[in-house]
């Protein structure tokens, strides 16, 4: 294995942990907003899909690289904004009540 | 410059991963949870921006025109979905980043198949895992938000032989696996595991009722994390990994507490089907 790997593996295991740990007593109403914010950052395959979309050639490769580019920026902007919807609705709820 | 441009990059993916976390720590509670959205969509703008910079991405016309097809439709989505159909609508964004995910694979596996370089044995194992991940989580999350959405019915779909049928592709996965870490080139095969992978991720999510399909998506939301983080050991980015183990971990407790809230067991939502008829659901 390369040290490069290796030091992959090593923020891939430390970042698991701090992921486990920053989730704790949640309040059933911020179940689907939390699940809808944490989807919009799993969109961050976009940086993937920008890299391989990124030589200025035209060939299959670059292409899905920008089908993926598009998929992924439809989670992103969607899911941040759908969550801010939400939690905006949450919100006046409460003021009403 | 030359050498300044991708130490400020790396950088800036550094301040972005920091920006998920506490936005992920903020949106468990109700008082900063807007806040915390608000501080991951920068931290993702961020980390956009300084992929951007990259040396390696030229191809900035149709870059720029791919992110800007789908920002409006994401834009345009997220403003007309009903409230009520908040989570099927998760489920169907959930769904567009596992393609986005396996998609980089195919790409990645397609660009090394044009050059004559040799494929590093962890790339490899690397596109494996993303392509089996992204797969499950594209066609797993389509079902969910289909049955959610009532296109198709949301009652629990089994037949005979589905449990053997489910190991067969499973173990048809980890063998053409080890055909293409033997022969890293070879097309066929790359695209029958692609087929397979999108095949197990429907036959997961059919034997589940539509009132666990909440449960089953942030299930399949975690999955996403996992399939980029995956994406980010094939082109080797740290702000991928991170972001990708984060949403995996917290994903799966997040899962866990959705299961508790409703007083059953992971297990028995993914499996409750089957068996005996589904006791509960």
């Amino acid at each position: 294995m390369t040290e490069a790997l290796i030091a992959a593996l090593f923020v891939f295991v430390l970042a698991s942990f701090a992921g486990f740990e920053v989730i704790n007593k949640v309040p059933p109403t911020l179940h689907t907003p939390l699940m809808s914010g944490s989807n919009a950052i799993s969109g961050i395959a976009v940086i993937g899909a920008l890299l391989v979309s990124g030589p200025q050639e035209s060939n299959l490769s670059v292409i899905l690289g920008l089908i993926a580019v598009i998929l992924a920026t439809i989670n992103v902007v969607g899911g941040f904004l759908v969550t801010d919807r939400m939690l905006q609705m949450f919100k006046k709820k409460e003021v009403k009540a | 410059m030359s050498d300044f441009l991708p130490t400020g990059i790396q950088l800036t993916y550094l301040v972005a991963a920091s920006l998920f976390i506490i936005g992920l720590k903020k949106l468990s509670s109700p008082a900063t949870a807007r806040n915390g959205n608000l501080l991951a969509a920068i931290g993702m703008l961020l980390a956009i921006v300084a992929t951007l910079l990259d040396r390696q991405v030229l191809n900035y016309q149709m870059i720029v025109v791919a992110l800007a097809i789908g920002s409006a439709i994401g834009a345009i989505a997220a403003y007309k979905v009903q409230m009520t159909e908040m989570p099927q609508m998760v489920g169907l964004l959930n769904g567009l980043g596992g393609a986005a995910s396996a998609l980089v694979a195919v790409a990645e596996f397609w660009r090394l198949l044009g050059t004559a370089e040799p494929v590093p044995l962890d790339a490899n194992i690397s596109m494996l895992l993303d392509v089996f991940i992204g797969g499950i989580t594209f066609t797993g999350s389509m079902l969910a938000f289909a049955k959610l959405q009532g296109l198709i019915s949301g009652s629990p779909i089994t037949f005979p032989l589905q449990q053997p049928i489910n190991a067969l592709l499973l173990i048809s996965y980890i063998v053409g696996s080890g055909f293409l870490l033997v022969d890293p080139t070879n097309l066929p095969v790359f695209l029958g595991l692609v087929a397979v992978s999108l095949v197990l991720g429907v036959m997961f999510v059919v034997p589940i009722g539509g009132g666990d399909m909440p449960v089953v998506i942030s299930l399949l939301n975690s999955f996403s994390g996992l399939a980029a983080g995956a994406a980010g050991f094939v082109v080797m980015n740290n702000v991928l990994i991170i972001s990708g183990a984060l949403v995996g971990a917290s994903g799966l407790i997040l899962t866990e507490i959705m299961c508790k809230a409703m007083n059953r067991s992971l297990i028995s939502v993914l499996f409750g089907a089957f068996g005996g008829g589904g006791s509960a659901s």
